[in-house]
């Protein structure tokens, strides 16, 4: 008759063995960030398009932009990518309690990058760089600086919403990692919410020469 | 391709830990990288300002993904599905660009 | 075939997946691969129905020449809510959600797919999307052609286009979720001995329709965000007084929409290669050459989506490139299409319903491909862009090619999904009026268009009514056709002759369990020792036994 209908709980009753599970976790996470990389693909095409078009307005555009607080934010989101890796890490040794102070400080760095952010954007806010009807820009070749702030806010805003979903989560994980639910034979939802983080990473180490960094040596 | 496992033997299979120092060694890197690229931008180098930003994010991205997203243990599987997604991204990119960059070459008007 | 130690027993199953549990809690909020894929054969049958009600409007319309059944913008909205929900709700979907999701794990020997919870919510996710995409369509529905070309979708009309954009940006995450599950079903959960080249060719299908979705469905999403964004926000990524240009939108919509018809064509190729080996019995000839042709083709169609855009204003040196690329993806088509065709020669035919409808896939794709390749000559396609001709190309793919490959599939595997059979008569000449509805709607078209009337116009000069009479008539011959297996199959779930393991004598693992098969799918977890197709070895017995003795 049927089998397996009482395994091991952490096990799912369709897989054969942890490996199996582990091995669909991890290809089926990966597939999805593929998925992700394709999605903001479309943005960093559209912004290479225009940047490669109107090479003086994205610049003038991109130095109105705080190197300082963009800087700091880089920084804050790589050492949280080290926390949520070390995270991980105390999953796979079975440290419940490392996990949850690892997790813990990543929600802390992800959520100050979050507040820098929202200190950027209103800046920009003040300073009339939001597209729309109130635009208003001081400097050459204002309209096609528009479409640089819009790609700003429509990437960095993409990836905003990324780690406001990423937070949440983080926010929902912490008790269940102090009770160890993740253990070394199976922390697959861990180790692919960690993939996820360290991608909106890699998103953002992208963005920042991109958006920031144009023509600083004029 | 699937074979049944007691969770005993389940153990056997626990995956390579990295130890810390390589993801401290990671993580200092990545800073070093951070401060090059800003410090880069400060300074002419023409058109290879643009390549030697994106050669550091690239560089950036590659131990992002090698040590902390674990990819360094995985099967090939992983990074043949990763390659394929940044594939489809450079043709996306190249023919979009190949568009715009070709357009007046003919002295069509409109084309 | 496989050497698993039991043998299947040929009585029927007292109980199996579909009476294993009862009432709506059961269906609703199953986990089940072969429950959900019912679930997805009522929805998309019922957007197929909305979709088909939208066609018969536009076909009343078209049958006199002055446009007075119903007011121009109507009729945009009408033209643009067939292909929306044609191709999102049902082509898309169609196949893989259905036939796929029932027949992957069993192709494969594993109890369900890799993710069973994701497979739910990609139902969920659908239906969602579909529900948005409803709302519209009963508030007036969306009139921009179903491209939403900017900036007539970002800043002309006045239209659901936000509601619509809602739902197709739902629905594209249900088609990513599958694609996803398929691909790791198919990488990490084979049985034992089930090396890739003993995949029956149904799978490697799937496989290669998975890859489009995870790498092209992204792109039309983030397109869509960006009309959104710019509708809503001003935000103006494609408007032409910012320095945005519309043709950007244009880029970026066909990079996933061109793959996207592949997505539509590729399972059906797998399922007409499952019909034409069985009945045939015979393997298909040039097995490894089919398998590549499919993955061939998914990469090669992420390759061309500028022959959409060769009157857009794109570069003519593009065009160039474009245009040559085109051509080259008709090469692995071209080879199935030879290698279904080896596999006939010499084979020992049997003229069940399925095979009907692989017989006719194979022609009439056959037509709707070397079209294409007309089309891709930038010669012709300036003429006849936007004419009736591609209207008619597109359906001879879509229609007589993915519908028909849909058909042929659900009638092959009905039994093992239902357990139960179908009347013989009735489905072979329902195929026969679908296959004659189909021709008389569509092949005028061609006509028509090479003649030079537009696509997308409610009314047309006078001289081409004759042919637009006769196109409306084969709508209403081909509507026939698809009602009669929608009354005969429902009847058929009460009424049927019962089904064996194995009515057509075919191979694959999905054959070696009972029709319906039981929640877990195999009683013994199957071992494959064999390549697939071993028809030499079958003997021809318990082929057409689908009656109960």
């Amino acid at each position: 008759m049927s089998s397996e209908s009482h395994g091991p709980s952490d096990l799912a009753h369709h897989f054969d063995s942890y490996e199996q599970q582990k091995e669909s976790a991890t290809l089926g996470m990966w597939t999805f960030l593929v998925t992700e990389i394709l999605f903001f693909g479309g943005l960093f095409a559209a912004y290479s398009l225009y940047r490669s078009l109107y090479p003086e307005a994205f610049r003038a555009a991109s130095h109105s932009l705080d190197i300082r607080l963009g800087a700091f934010n880089t920084a804050v989101l790589i050492g949280s990518s080290l926390t949520m890796a070390l995270a991980v890490r105390g999953g796979q040794t079975g440290k419940p309690k490392t996990t949850f102070a690892m997790l813990l400080g990543t929600l802390l760095l992800g959520s100050t990058f979050l507040a820098v952010k929202a200190v950027e954007y209103a800046d920009k806010f003040t300073h009339h760089h939001v597209p729309g009807p109130s635009f208003h820009f001081e400097g050459p070749d204002a309209p096609h600086a528009q479409l640089f702030f819009s790609l700003y806010f429509g990437m960095t805003g993409l990836h905003a919403l990324h780690m406001v979903i990423g937070a949440a989560i983080l926010a929902f994980m912490l008790r269940p990692a102090l009770r160890g639910a993740w253990t070394p034979r199976n922390h697959n939802f861990l180790e692919g919410f960690g993939l996820y983080w360290h991608f909106v990473d890699l998103v953002w180490i992208f963005l920042f020469p991109l958006l920031y960094l144009i023509g600083r040596h004029h | 391709m699937a074979h049944p496992e007691t969770s005993a033997s389940s153990s056997a299979h626990a995956p390579h830990v990295m130890p810390l120092s390589t993801y401290f060694l990671v993580f200092a890197a990545l800073m070093v990288g951070t401060a090059a690229t800003v410090g880069a931008a400060y300074v002419d180098l023409g058109w290879a300002n643009n390549a030697v930003a994106l050669a550091i994010a690239i560089a950036k991205a590659t131990l992002v993904v090698l040590y902390f997203m674990h990819v360094k243990e995985n099967t090939r599987l992983i990074p043949a599905v990763i390659f394929s997604g940044l594939f489809m991204l450079l043709i996306l990119f190249v023919n979009l660009l190949a568009d715009y960059g070709t357009r007046g070459w003919l002295g069509v008007e409109g084309r | 075939m496989t050497s698993s130690p039991n043998p299947v027993p040929a009585e029927f199953p007292r109980t199996h997946y579909l009476n294993a549990a009862y009432g709506l809690k059961s269906w609703l909020w199953t986990r089940d691969h072969k429950r959900i894929a019912l679930l997805y054969l009522v929805s998309v049958s019922v957007f197929f129905a909305l979709g088909g009600l939208m066609a018969v409007l536009i076909r009343m319309e078209l049958a006199t020449p002055e446009g007075d059944f119903f007011q121009p913008d109507v009729y945009n909205r009408l033209f643009t809510m067939h292909g929306v929900l044609m191709i999102f709700f049902f082509l898309i979907p169609g196949i893989p959600a259905v036939l796929g999701n029932f027949l992957i794990p069993l192709m494969i020997g594993a109890k369900d797919l890799a993710f069973p919870r994701i497979n739910l919510l990609s139902w969920y996710l659908y239906t969602i999307g579909g529900a948005f995409t409803l709302w519209a369509l009963l508030h007036g529905g969306v009139d921009t052609g179903w491209t939403f070309y900017t900036p007539l979708s970002t800043n002309y009309v006045n239209t659901a286009v936000l509601t619509v954009g809602v739902g197709i940006f739902i629905a594209g995450f249900s088609s990513i979720l599958t694609g996803l599950n398929f691909i790791v079903t198919i990488h990490r959960m084979r049985a034992p001995g089930l090396t890739w080249f003993r995949l029956p060719l149904f799978v490697w299908g799937h496989y290669a329709t998975s890859i489009i979705q995870i790498l092209g469905t992204p792109v039309v999403a983030i397109a869509i965000l960006m009309v959104a964004a710019e509708r809503v926000l001003h935000i103006g990524f494609f408007d032409p007084k910012l320095g945005g240009d519309p043709v950007l939108f244009q880029h970026l919509f066909w990079f996933y929409s061109h793959p996207a018809v592949y997505i539509m064509i590729l399972p059906a190729m797998g399922v007409i290669s499952e019909l034409v080996a069985a009945f045939s019995r015979k393997p298909i000839f040039g097995y490894k050459f089919v398998a590549f042709a499919s993955i061939g083709i998914a990469v090669l169609g992420f390759l061309v989506w500028g022959h959409h855009m060769f009157v857009a204003g794109q570069s003519i040196y593009a065009g160039v490139v474009f245009s040559v690329l085109s051509m080259l993806v008709a090469v692995p088509s071209a080879v199935k299409v030879f290698n279904w065709t080896a596999t006939l020669y010499k084979g020992s035919i049997s003229w069940d319903t399925p095979m009907l409808y692989a017989l006719g896939f194979i022609g009439l794709f056959t037509i709707g491909g070397l079209t294409g390749v007309m089309l891709a000559t930038l010669g012709i396609d300036a003429h006849v862009h936007d004419t009736y001709f591609i209207i008619a190309h597109f359906h001879y793919i879509m229609v007589g090619g993915a519908i028909m490959g849909y058909l042929g599939g659900l009638h092959y595997w009905w039994p093992k999904i239902t357990g139960r059979m179908y009347p013989v008569f009735w489905s072979k000449l329902s195929a026969l009026v679908i296959f004659i509805g189909f021709n008389v709607t569509f092949f005028p078209q061609f006509i028509l268009g090479y003649l030079g009337m537009p696509r997308r116009y409610h009314s047309y000069p006078p001289e081409f009514q004759v042919l637009n009479v006769m196109s409306s008539a084969g709508a209403t011959i081909l509507g026939i056709g698809y009602l009669m297996p929608l009354v005969y199959f429902v009847w058929s779930m009460r009424y049927g002759p019962r089904a064996t393991a194995n009515p057509w004598g075919a191979t694959g693992l999905e054959w070696q369990t009972t029709s319906p098969p039981p929640v877990e799918n195999f009683a013994y977890p199957p071992v494959v020792t064999a390549p697939p197709y071993t028809y030499e070895a079958q003997p021809a017995a318990g082929k057409g036994a689908a009656r109960v003795v």
